[in-house]
């Protein structure tokens, strides 16, 4: 089974369908939706229905985000202005169905050798970011699965572990498949589909390939001005559009 | 960890019925096995696990199931399976009939030819490996295969590393990991992501096989690994003298402690290997001692801060730099405008890319049937004749002794032989001329258009600008067959 990990959309509907287009390509079996659907970007509305159409339909897994959460309760004090604004936006234009989709969603989700989470294993509903060893090290000790799928950082990352060891990390390059062998224990860190900040603005997303045991990270290049444009129009923020166009 | 359960004679594994036990190591067992309708002779190679579990073990074996997959072509075993999540973790890999290169070891000093013969099996299968992104680090003899079909063949990818993928061994850094004798000064200080560290480990082996001793002995601690960081080895041709000047100028220079004067890449290493004649000698080629006392204490001062420096340092680099470019030259008459615009085209590719190696080819063809004169009318030696023709054509470029070869082929069918050349000296990329363009040159095909499309590599054909208004010229037949 081909699985396709899609982290961090954050309401960007030209990324997404651009992922989605070249998930076509790659013959995906199931999606795994690591949560933070909204917030950013200004196709909310189009992004939620999307995926819950694709939870409907095709058994996406659907995992909730710091962002989704901030959404349906209202608490922002921990974000930055530019989040807070985009998370009013959002919020006001989302319907009550879009909003209970989002309150169905929880933070971490198990599936056979696998975790699937949106920020860390040690407490998923804390938002713990992963941005060197020691984080992923902290996560991978908290969980007993071999594999780890991770997003919230917008920057893909692979980390590994063997037992008594410390975690290494390892800066994967795309359309290699690398095979998560052996006696260890793996965590992918995905990109972000919305808003990657790894200096490369295409879209980022992964595929893991449960008979190969191989995971594969992507990139789609997608039409950036629109979806500023968007931004700019929903007198959102224009950081929020500018940085799409450097992936920062 | 549960009981593993113990592999027997006859037992059937995931459809592989277990044969003898053929090999049994310290790092893993090898068994005869066989699978219906897999008609090559495979083994199964199983990690050996003692109590408490070697971890290094256990990692070279991840590193083995991570990158043999990903290998293929004669230099290598090839993979049938792999199991590495599992009680019982496995490879079964094709058996490779031929000789192990150690079985050679006891015949040694071997003749020079047959050194730079066995060497150059060696280089060709780096190449390969090299191209396909994977370093082997732990070249040496017992390591390498020589096939009942010639060509050789590397196996135990334990201590590998695929320059796209995760090193697993990343955290056993704190040992280098290598084999004493053999390990490059890079892996002493715990880089493994140079190629030319293979480079460095072939020209052990190439010393060994053309002296009977090791350059460096067998180091009994790591301490002691670190000597081939500052002081040079006895000269070759000190300890054998049949060991001749080019050989020893090939060998010293793989062992050069800094990886920047060594070969630059395995092919460079084959060109040289393939082509004593064409080798520039250096100081290295008429050393006879070993550096003086004050040379090593400097150098041995001085290698005492590249701890820090290489360990800063480790990072990817592409494996193919340094490419050889070939030129294919033209020395006929009414030609020389051509030869001068191929002559511009080398500069430019020369200018981009630092280190690459030119090689000046020229194809003196030869008539399918009938008489081939080797003298001209005035009685001139037509092969030397045209090499001096060769070196003049490229004196404008004013490259360094080393950075340039000379070849004449001699062939009835010049595309045919420059393909040939390419091929079997690992060209990267082919320059050649087009003449003007024509129906009944493009009707009987032109040396270029068939190097164009047989060629192994990039070509790049070069062709005069055609004036605008004018109509292209169509050449004597007679002439165009002889296209070079």
């Amino acid at each position: 089974m081909r699985i396709g990990f899609l982290s961090d959309i954050h309401g960007n509907r030209e990324a997404l369908d651009a992922c989605l287009a070249q998930a076509e390509r790659q013959r995906i079996d199931r999606f795994v939706i690591l949560g933070d659907l909204v917030g950013y970007a200004a196709d909310p509305v189009y992004v939620v229905d999307k995926i819950m159409e694709m939870r409907e339909t095709q058994a996406a897994i659907v995992l909730l985000g710091n962002h989704d959460a901030a959404v349906i309760s209202g608490k922002i004090d921990k974000m930055n202005q530019y989040a807070r604004e985009a998370i009013l936006w959002t919020h006001d234009e989302l319907d009550k169905a879009q909003i209970d989709f989002l309150k169905s969603l929880r933070p971490a989700y198990e599936e056979d050798d696998r975790l699937y989470v949106h920020s860390d294993a040690t407490a998923p509903d804390q938002w713990r970011y992963i941005t060197d060893v020691a984080g992923a090290e902290r996560s991978l000790r908290a969980t007993m699965k071999r594999l780890t799928f991770a997003g919230h950082v917008h920057r893909p990352q692979l980390y590994h572990m063997a037992p008594l060891k410390p975690a290494m990390a390892f800066k994967p390059q795309t359309g290699t498949p690398i095979p998560l062998v052996g006696n260890r224990k793996w965590l992918a860190v995905q990109g972000a589909v919305g808003q990657p900040r790894d200096e490369n603005p295409a879209a980022s997303w992964g595929v893991f390939d449960t008979d190969q045991n191989e995971f594969t990270y992507l990139r789609a290049s997608y039409d950036i001005e629109s979806a500023a444009g968007k931004i700019h129009a929903a007198h959102l923020p224009q950081i929020l559009a500018a940085r799409l166009y450097i992936g920062r | 960890m549960a009981a593993r359960q113990q592999l027997q004679t006859g037992a059937i594994l995931d459809g592989f019925t277990i044969g003898d036990k053929i090999h049994s190591g310290g790092m893993a067992s090898l068994w005869r096995v066989t699978k219906p309708r897999i008609e090559c002779p495979i083994v199964m190679k199983v990690p050996t696990i003692l109590d408490g579990e070697d971890a290094t073990i256990i990692v070279g074996f991840e590193m083995e199931a991570m990158i043999l997959p990903r290998l293929s072509g004669v230099h290598v075993p090839k993979t049938i399976a792999v199991k590495s999540i599992a009680e019982q973790p496995y490879v079964v890999m094709e058996y490779i009939q031929g000789t192990n290169l150690l079985k050679l070891l006891d015949e040694a000093p071997l003749a020079p030819e047959r050194v730079a013969q066995i060497g150059a099996k060696i280089a060709a299968a780096l190449v390969d490996l090299h191209r396909q992104n994977v370093l082997h680090l732990d070249i040496k003899p017992s390591n390498i295969m020589l096939r009942e079909s010639g060509e050789a063949a590397l196996i135990d990818f334990g201590l590998s590393r695929h320059l796209l993928l995760p090193d697993l061994l990343e955290e056993e850094f704190h040992i280098p990991m290598g084999t004493g004798p053999y390990i490059s000064p890079e892996q002493v200080l715990h880089n493994r992501t140079d190629p030319r560290s293979d480079i460095f480990s072939l020209g052990v082996l190439l010393y060994h096989f053309a002296t009977k001793v090791r350059p460096w002995g067998i180091p009994k601690f790591n301490r002691s690994l670190r000597a081939r960081l500052w002081r040079d080895p006895v000269p070759p041709r000190k300890l054998n003298p049949a060991v001749p000047a080019w050989l020893q100028e090939i060998i010293l220079r793989c062992l050069e402690p800094q990886a920047a004067n060594r070969y630059p890449t395995a092919a460079q290493l084959l060109f040289d290997l393939q082509h004593p004649e064409e080798i520039c000698l250096t100081e290295r080629a008429t050393r006879i001692e070993r550096s003086g006392f004050l040379t090593t204490l400097q150098r041995r001062f001085r290698s005492a801060a590249l701890d820090t420096e290489q360990v800063q340092h480790v990072t990817e680099r592409p494996v193919t730099t340094a490419p050889i470019v070939l030129a294919a030259v033209d020395l006929s008459e009414g030609m020389e405008q051509l030869a001068a615009a191929l002559r511009r085209e080398a500069a430019r590719v020369l200018y981009f890319v630092p280190g690459a190696r030119l090689a000046c080819v020229n194809v003196l063809k030869l008539n399918r049937i009938g008489l081939n004169y080797s003298r001209d009318d005035q009685g001139r030696n037509i092969h030397v004749t045209r090499l001096v023709e060769l070196k003049e054509w490229a004196r404008p470029l004013g490259l360094g002794v080393g950075a340039v070869t000379f070849h004449v082929l001699e062939s009835p069918d010049p595309g045919a032989a420059l393909i040939d050349f390419a091929k079997s000296n690992n060209v990267d990329q082919i320059l050649i001329c087009a003449r003007g363009q024509s129906n009944l040159r493009r009707y009987l095909g032109s040396t270029s258009t068939k190097v164009v499309a047989e060629a192994p590599c990039t070509v790049t054909v070069v062709r005069l600008p055609a004036a605008t208004n004018e109509i292209t010229q169509e050449l004597d037949p007679l002439e165009q067959a002889g296209a070079l």
